[in-house]
């Protein structure tokens, strides 16, 4: 029998899509699976739903970084039930930090960028994009180690187990980093994640304040507003915003992208989309390799255009 | 305050990529400054001035081309640190963590800058493996970084806003891309790079023992699945309305 655990983030709602796609795939490769998560406990209902015997949840310290205390619950745990033959994370920020700093204490491979995996005799075989989520590489694992999947890799599927038993470990005593203040960056409408529909726009936008166009067309759309890096960088609009390689990968119904080249760090993080609708003025620009619809033409003409029309109809 | 910037060479993005027979990425082309560890070196160089200290580059390559390192020298760096050996081909991160680890002791850095991952490799866990070897605090995905006394502070990126983060010295830190503008190298840099010592360190020199029981080979390497172009038109007045029928088509609206 191998014993997995599943390291997921807590979610304000209880539940995350993200806990449902690593329970599912920590399922397909053990059949002792554990979840574990810090602050607050995720609902134990469906957590067993999805296959998770237990929940174990490290008590966290406002003012620490997530890693240091996961890092000390996971110690402890690993000293009371013995190690895991594998760890699943997913692909955040406290879970790439939380997986490097075990794989040193462990001794352990770490393997990011995960999209698939599945158990062989003496170890595993995982899939993961390499060179910017260019290539896939299919690699071989043989004994314990820890991998950090991608988002949106794996359908979420319940398995109908019992709920989770709860059960609490203690944090980092004392840590060398402190946090000492956050801030939080608030949007309205669906969360760019899980939104249906995303229109994100770019450095073609030429101005900061016609940005607001993106907002407006995702508002009519019922969707969330993203961004290319440029944009971000230029601090038009806060980081949370951003789609790619190192910000959120989105895979919604409809993908709209203005002003955007199609950068390969921005193509990994939107390519998945099932619809991808693209407006810029160079035919040549890379995005319309992956574009359903391609518009050569001016985003600042053909967008308030596109806007104006829904406008009407939505008025008549 | 002497700091360390991890820089790698990665071949020219430019160039189309390939693979080695072992599925190890080919290495033998044109290689470049990684463009994310530019800012990394940008951080470094603020720090070092801001504390009146210097900055070492420390990298694990076997790629006897000097430019990449050459670019990072011209910034400002004052030495450079190379870990090479032949057993490394096809290291995992976290023996590449272990090589950084040695070249830091050797150093005798009291900070480390890291990109938050490579263009290459693209683990993105090296920052918080190498803190973890030097069993230092790990400030990593930093967007903005200043000196505060013996502290370091951050900006950290998180999921869905910011948090400001301190540390003190020892410590190790990754940076985003686009965090800084990395500085363009003066002429005078650009001279003053070729007499700046490269020190090349092989894993004896280095006192790092490779564990063996780790396996971790490729099996195969292919192109990630693309998307076939769909139709493309020119906007001559008509776009947004076929943008708005695509639109219906998909029973969005
Ligand atoms: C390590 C690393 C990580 C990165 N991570 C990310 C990431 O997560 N996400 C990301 O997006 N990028 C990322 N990047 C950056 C990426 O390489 C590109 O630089 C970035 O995506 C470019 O953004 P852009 O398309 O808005 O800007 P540009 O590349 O400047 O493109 C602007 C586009 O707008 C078009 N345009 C200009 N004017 C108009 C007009 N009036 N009408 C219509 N079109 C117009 C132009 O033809 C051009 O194609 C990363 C880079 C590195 C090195």
């Amino acid at each position: 029998m191998t014993t997995a655990w599943v390291v997921v983030e807590p979610s304000a709602n209880g539940w995350s899509e993200a806990a449902g796609e690593l329970l599912t795939l920590a399922r397909r490769v053990s059949d002792d699976v554990h979840l574990v998560t810090w602050s607050s406990s995720l609902d134990a209902g469906r957590a067993g739903a999805f296959g998770a015997s237990s929940q174990v949840v490290v008590a966290h310290d406002e003012d620490h970084l997530v890693a240091d205390d996961v890092v000390a619950g996971m110690e402890d745990l690993a000293a009371a039930d013995g190690h895991p033959d594998i760890v699943l994370f997913g692909s955040s920020y406290d879970g790439r930090d939380i997986a490097g700093r075990l794989s040193v204490r462990w001794g352990r491979t770490v393997v990011t960028n995960v999209v698939d995996l599945r158990a062989t005799p003496d170890g595993w075989e995982s899939e993961h994009l390499v060179v910017g989520g260019t290539s896939v590489s299919r690699t071989r694992v043989s004994g314990p180690a820890l991998f950090v999947v991608r988002r949106k890799s794996v359908t979420p599927e319940e398995c109908g187990g019992s709920p989770a038993a709860q059960r609490e470990v203690a944090g980092a005593s004392s840590t060398v980093a402190r946090v000492r203040s956050r801030v939080l960056e608030v949007s309205d409408g669906p969360d760019l994640e899980s939104a249906p529909v995303v229109v994100s726009g770019g450095r073609g936008l030429g101005r900061a304040e016609h940005y607001q166009w993106v907002d407006e067309l995702a508002g009519l759309l019922g969707g969330a507003g993203g961004a290319s890096r440029a944009i971000v960088d230029a601090g038009w609009v806060p980081y949370s915003r951003q789609v790619g390689q190192t910000g959120k990968t989105v895979a919604p119904n409809l993908y709209v992208a203005c002003g955007i080249s199609g950068a390969t760090q921005h193509l990994v993080g939107m390519k998945g989309s099932a619809h991808i609708v693209a407006i810029n003025k160079d035919p040549d620009a890379p995005i319309f390799q992956v574009a359903d619809l391609g518009v050569v033409g001016d985003v600042t003409s053909v967008l308030p255009q596109v806007i104006a029309l829904l406008r009407e109809r939505r008025g008549a | 305050m002497k700091v360390l910037a991890c820089v790698k060479p990665v071949p020219d993005p430019s160039a189309p990529v390939r693979y080695q027979e072992n599925g190890r990425l080919d290495r033998t082309g044109k290689v470049v400054l990684d463009e994310a560890d530019s800012y990394g070196v940008e951080v470094a160089l603020r720090l070092a001035e801001a504390s009146g200290g210097s900055v070492v580059l420390g990298t694990m390559s076997d790629s006897s081309d000097p430019a990449p390192l050459r670019a990072a020298l011209a910034m400002g760096a004052e030495e450079a640190l190379v870990a090479s050996d032949s057993r490394l081909g096809g290291a995992d991160a976290l023996t590449t963590a272990r090589v950084l680890g040695a070249l830091v002791r050797r150093s005798g850095a009291e900070v480390v800058v890291t990109a938050t991952e490579s263009a290459d490799g693209y683990t993105g866990t090296v920052a918080a493996q190498l803190a973890e070897v030097l069993g230092w605090p790990a400030l990593t995905f930093a967007s903005h970084v200043s000196l505060e006394g013996d502290h370091v502070v951050v900006r950290r990126q998180s999921e869905t806003g910011t948090l400001e983060v301190a540390a003190p010295v020892p410590c190790v830190i990754s940076v985003t891309a686009g965090s800084v503008e990395p500085r363009y190298a003066t002429f005078k840099g650009i001279v003053a790079a070729k007499s700046r010592p490269v020190t090349t360190l092989t894993l004896d020199e280095l006192g790092v023992v490779l564990d063996e029981e780790r396996v971790h080979d490729i099996v195969d390497v292919r192109d990630a699945p693309g998307r076939a172009a769909g139709e493309k038109i020119v906007d001559e007045g008509q776009a947004a309305a076929a943008i708005v029928a695509y639109f219906d088509a998909l029973k969005i609206l």
